[in-house]
């Protein structure tokens, strides 16, 4: 298995007054390809941080977070943004569409960032929608979606342009069970079918008990790491 | 809703300009029509004792003068008037006195006069003023102000003597059939006004070929002190005045007369006062208004930065909008305040009942005037307030890192 996420000595402080808050104190960890993982830990362990570094939304203070081949400390601003673009998807536990566009729109907008043609857009925003079972809802607006369609729009969203890694932060935070179960399902089978790297960020259960690898943290560093055999 | 928001904004300043305008100029226009023109051409001695309104000193031969000035000033609709003063005498069933009363009389061409532009039962809007009866169609008919008929306790019909003096010194007594009663809108004026056509009173006051006043009236139909200072300035050189000819002719523009002067200058000054001041709070309005939509949309901006665009092309997009926004916001509420300013210009606003027992010439009904302005002054604070707002909500982007405006996000 390839890896595409390598952590080293990562940490990560943040200022609080005239203080500091250091949120992970030396991380070390790899991801391969296709892996469906979870970072497990209460609030304040530095899942969302962590996440956030990998996502390059946020950069680390000491170490390094090398994703996809590029190291996240030194990628300016554009590159950042090219490399999500281009190869990472996020998932948020508030859904986040824009409220004021279609199903359609808000899953083709990652692809108007890229070089797509109308009818390639069309064909991948249908895919993508197959996936999740929307089809039937691409001209409703997201406050015309229950909780669970407005999270298979975000998973639409962030599958659509076929990254390598997609990040999940609570996906299943704001959903029942039923939602929760049909979400996860949803993700596991475009892991096995895609082979897209996820990982989660999360505290729920139900999530936990999805995931194949799981790494909890604790106080801003790996407690221990759980490999499950499905 | 950014749109309406600044469509609503727009409306109310493109409309408030408008107002202004229309409630400065409706103040000066009203003395125009009604007394002192745009400019007037005056004896010399009658232009000293003008509030007197010395028929004695009034101006000769004004058929030719009237002629001269038409061709040398074609721009300006020149009108011969004489204002004089007098007694109503109203008769009772025996011809004895029932009731007097001074009045202020107006000489108007009310017989031979088109319609339109120059003619001054148009002018003087007197088919709108009338209360009841009819205007003048006859000679030795009159118009007396409602007010003052019923003063009198005269109706439409009845008989009524003018007694006066003649531009000579001698008394004068004339007699007349009311044919209407008006009401001006202007209370100082509605207490005890007559109008009568101006043939009527030279022969009432003896002034053949006479008139206290050629009044000229811009194209326009509205004042402006420059035309009014180029008009007299060559007035001047093509009418010489000698020193000691009291009875030559002068010029006096508006801004000459009474307080004119001053009331123009108060007005111009207090109109663009106000208008700046409620611009300048319509812009900020608008600017916190783009500021807020900007800033409510820290979220969408977070988002968009995780989907892999660039802060510079969110940034970019964003201000792109608010121009956008700003223009067709601009747009429909000029639309809407020039609607709104056109209604209140063509039907006006009447607050005679709250003017009563006023002194002052001001008109009772309040009408907006829509000037070239107000088809672009919206758009200063439309566009101007809204993207500037949107450019400093827009730096937020740049100083906030992408994860803290994914908290906002999640917030």
């Amino acid at each position: 298995m390839e890896n595409i996420i390598q952590i080293n000595q990562l940490i990560k402080r943040f200022p609080i007054g005239k203080g500091e808050f250091t949120a992970l104190k030396g991380i070390n960890l790899t991801f391969g390809t296709g892996e469906f993982a979870g970072l497990i830990g209460p609030s304040g362990s530095g899942k969302t941080t962590l996440l956030n570094i990998i996502g390059s939304l946020d950069m680390p203070t000491e170490g390094e977070a090398i994703v996809l081949g590029k190291p996240i400390s030194k990628l300016s601003a554009k590159e950042s943004a090219k490399l999500r673009k281009e190869s990472l998807g996020f998932i948020f536990q508030s859904y986040n569409l824009l409220q004021v566009h279609t199903v359609f729109e808000n899953v083709e907008f990652p692809l108007l960032l890229l070089d797509y043609t109308t009818s390639e857009r069309k064909k991948m925003v249908m895919d993508a929608l197959e996936w999740v079972g929307l089809t039937d809802k691409v001209k409703s607006k997201p406050p015309q979606l229950s909780g669970g369609e407005c999270q298979r729009v975000a998973i639409a969203r962030a599958m659509v342009k076929k990254p390598s890694l997609v990040l999940a932060d609570e996906p299943t935070a704001n959903l029942d069970a039923a939602n929760s179960h049909n979400i996860l399902q949803t993700m596991l089978n475009l892991n096995r079918e895609l082979k897209t790297t996820f990982i989660f960020a999360t505290h729920d259960e139900k999530v936990i008990g999805y995931l194949k690898r799981k790494i909890f943290l604790k106080d801003g560093l790996v407690d221990h790491e759980e490999w499950i055999k499905k | 809703m950014p749109i309406l928001i600044v469509a609503v904004g727009v409306a109310m300043s493109v409309f408030l300009h408008a107002y202004i305008t229309g409630l400065m100029n409706d103040s000066i226009e009203m003395n125009a029509k009604l007394s002192f023109g745009h400019v007037k051409v005056v004896t010399k001695s009658f232009a000293e004792n003008i509030s007197q309104m010395p028929t004695d000193l009034a101006l000769l031969e004004t058929t030719a003068l009237k002629e001269k000035l038409s061709k040398e000033f074609p721009e300006v609709a020149w009108v011969e008037r004489i204002q004089f003063g007098g007694l109503i005498d109203a008769p009772d069933e025996n011809g004895e006195t029932k009731s007097q009363g001074p009045a202020i009389g107006i000489g108007i061409d009310l017989l031979s006069a088109p319609t339109g532009r120059g003619g001054e039962t148009e002018r003087m809007g007197m088919a709108k003023s009338l209360v009841r009866g009819r205007l003048p169609e006859n000679k030795g008919e009159i118009l007396l102000s409602e007010l003052f008929s019923q003063k009198l306790g005269v109706n439409p019909g009845d008989k009524i003597t003018l007694i006066g003096s003649t531009m000579n010194g001698a008394m004068s007594y004339y007699n007349f059939f009311l044919a209407g009663t008006l009401s001006f809108g202007v209370q100082v004026m509605d207490k005890g006004t007559i109008v009568a056509d101006i043939e009527d009173v030279r022969l009432a006051l003896d002034m053949e070929d006479a008139a206290t006043e050629i009044t000229g009236f811009f194209g326009s139909g509205y004042f402006s002190a420059d035309l009014a200072a180029d008009v007299k300035e060559k007035f001047v050189s093509n009418f010489p005045n000698p020193e000691n000819d009291e009875y030559s002719p002068v010029m006096l523009s508006l801004k000459d007369q009474g307080s004119m002067g001053q009331f123009v200058d108060l007005s111009n000054t207090m109109g663009a006062i106000i208008t700046f001041v409620f611009m300048l709070a319509m812009s900020l309005v608008l600017w916190n208004a783009g500021l807020l939509g900007g800033i409510r949309r820290y979220g969408e901006f977070g988002i968009r930065l995780a989907m892999g665009e660039e802060k510079k092309h969110v940034y970019r997009t964003l201000v792109y909008e608010s121009v956008m926004i700003g223009i067709a916001g601009s747009v429909v509420g000029t639309a809407f305040g020039l609607f709104f300013a056109w209604l209140l210009q063509t039907y006006g606003l009447n607050l005679g009942d709250s003017m009563k027992g006023s002194s002052m010439m001001m008109p009772t009904i309040i009408r907006a005037r829509i000037t070239p302005v107000d088809f672009y002054i919206g758009f200063l604070p439309g566009i101007v307030s809204t993207v500037i707002g949107a450019m400093l909500a827009g730096v937020g982007i740049y100083k906030r890192k992408t994860s803290q405006l994914f908290k906002e996000l999640e917030a």
